[in-house]
């Protein structure tokens, strides 16, 4: 996948390790959307090897098991991938045309990244789920998907709102809401068999 | 009198003669041509000869910069984005307190239609729907031994179909239909595809706190929300509408409007029919608890 260019100077790899040169970077990023400031690596050294990591994962998570693929039930794994992706480039897209002065990339780069507390929710929601079932396993896991839908929301709204022009940032950011509702929906009322 | 529809002295124009009919013509993406000599404003009565002319290029000056970029550019687009928050919450309300003897495409869209209200509130409708017809099935049978919840993860794309569908097919052919009266008859006042487009967008907004009120398992308030939106959304539709086809034979006029309102319900009825499931008239979890612990303990 294209990556932007982090080192300047020879073409070819000088650095002796790249993997963890990039396991390093992605790391990083994931710092920064755990502690959200206002700082400008996640939009500069923009990649999309996170995003595509903690997509798999929570796909992985949430496809339902091929036991009741028949029955109505939750989404599968090229479901979730779709949805996460097309959402994402439907996100990017509309504050691009509302006149937002960031990049493609860049937009991907972000929202992808900040799926990252969700992905923390579904596998709490995971290892809740293996207790006991009732009404208290179910507030619990509600709570945990509220704290990190609102932590998702807060971390990319802290780094794409500022790329807005100031009387349209609500018209922006209302669709990433929308967008980690739905995830946070998909989440939330997994079922396993 | 007529006035030009123009962005500059639209609110001087509509405030000063709210008896006045409005041209709005719109130019098709042509080559357009700015002549920046033609004045604009209040004082723009003397372009009558805009008057039932569709393809003249001198009607590119109505919406001003707008479709200056071919429509294979992304700056084409963006003059469909082109609307601040307060502006996209003006038309929201508006759709949601439609003011009798008020048009809703004069008054709030005036020759700057967006697609941001429609395609977000059609996308917002669409999870709306499958998320409440979903939560309102598991309350309803919640306490059934044999119920299983599923998320039902299959009806967002139904929905998403249908919503999506109903916002640009039905526009698409109220205004062919449209068009084709005005070639036989002359009416005052058209509207361009994209304005019927928004007009069918914003009308869909009730539906939204609608769908989340679905969730509660009453026929009688359903049917109630059912019939509070129809009035609030159809009455938005049928006052932008009718002066479109008023000067129209009086039984196509009539025709015309009764089809929107009846289209609109389909989508609305066809809604609840499909994606909320009928709730049982006393349906309690202790009253399904109660006959099969009787049916247990008779065994």
């Amino acid at each position: 996948m294209a990556k932007a260019a982090e080192s300047s100077g020879d073409p070819g790899t000088t650095s002796p390790r790249p993997l963890m040169r990039d396991l390093k970077a992605v790391g990083k990023k994931f710092m920064h959307v755990l502690y959200p400031r206002k700082s400008n690596t996640l939009l500069r050294d923009w990649d999309l090897w996170g995003p595509l990591i903690l997509c798999v994962t929570l796909a992985l998570m949430l496809q339902r098991s091929s036991v009741d693929s028949e029955k109505d039930g939750g989404p599968q794994f090229a479901e979730v991938f779709v949805i996460v992706w097309f959402g994402a480039v439907t996100i990017t897209l509309n504050s691009k045309l509302l006149g937002g002065n960031i990049s493609f990339f860049q937009s991907l780069c972000v929202l992808g990244y900040c799926i990252l507390p969700l992905t923390v929710a579904m596998l709490v929601c995971r290892l809740v789920l293996l207790a006991e079932p009732g009404p208290i396993n179910f507030m619990v896991r509600l709570f945990v998907v509220i704290v990190m839908f609102a932590w998702s929301i807060v971390a990319s709204t802290a780094f794409l709102a500022d790329s807005q022009p100031p009387n349209r940032k609500a018209l922006a950011i209302y669709p990433v809401f929308l967008f980690y509702f739905v995830i946070s929906w998909m989440i939330l009322t997994f079922t396993p068999q | 009198g007529l006035q030009l529809l123009s962005e500059f002295g639209d609110e001087a124009t509509s405030a000063a003669n709210p008896g006045a009919t409005t041209i709005h013509i719109e130019g098709p993406s042509e080559s357009p041509t700015h002549q920046p000599g033609l004045p604009r404003g209040s004082g723009g009565e003397e372009d009558d000869e805009l008057l039932g002319n569709d393809d003249s290029d001198k009607t590119e000056l109505l919406a001003g910069q707008k479709k200056s970029s071919p429509f294979w550019t992304f700056e084409y687009y963006q003059t469909f984005f082109d609307v601040d928050t307060y502006q996209v919450f003006d038309r929201i309300k508006g759709s949601v307190l439609p003011i009798p003897g008020k048009n809703f495409v004069r008054l709030y869209i005036r020759s700057n239609p967006d697609l941001y209200g429609p395609f977000w509130i059609c996308a917002t409708l669409v999870f709306a729907i499958a998320i409440s017809g979903n939560l309102s099935n598991f309350l309803i049978h919640l306490g059934e031994k044999t119920y299983h919840y599923v998320p039902e993860f299959r009806k967002v794309s139904i929905a998403a179909t249908i919503i999506y569908a109903y916002a640009w097919l039905v526009p698409l052919a109220l205004w062919g239909f449209l068009m084709w009266r005005n070639s036989k008859v002359v009416n005052i006042v058209s509207y361009s595809f994209l304005e019927t487009v928004c007009v069918y967008g914003y009308s869909l907004f009730i539906y939204i706190p609608t769908a989340v009120l679905w969730i509660i398992p009453q026929k009688a308030v359903r049917w109630i929300l059912v019939v509070i939106a129809l009035g609030i959304s159809g009455s938005v539709l049928a006052m932008t509408f009718w002066p479109a086809v008023r000067e129209d034979n009086r039984r196509i006029a009539l025709a015309t409007i009764v089809t929107i309102v009846l289209l609109h319900t389909l989508l609305s009825v066809g809604c609840l029919a499909y994606f909320f499931d009928a709730p049982e008239m006393d349906h309690l979890p202790a009253a399904t608890v109660a006959p099969n612990q009787t049916v247990a303990a008779a065994k």
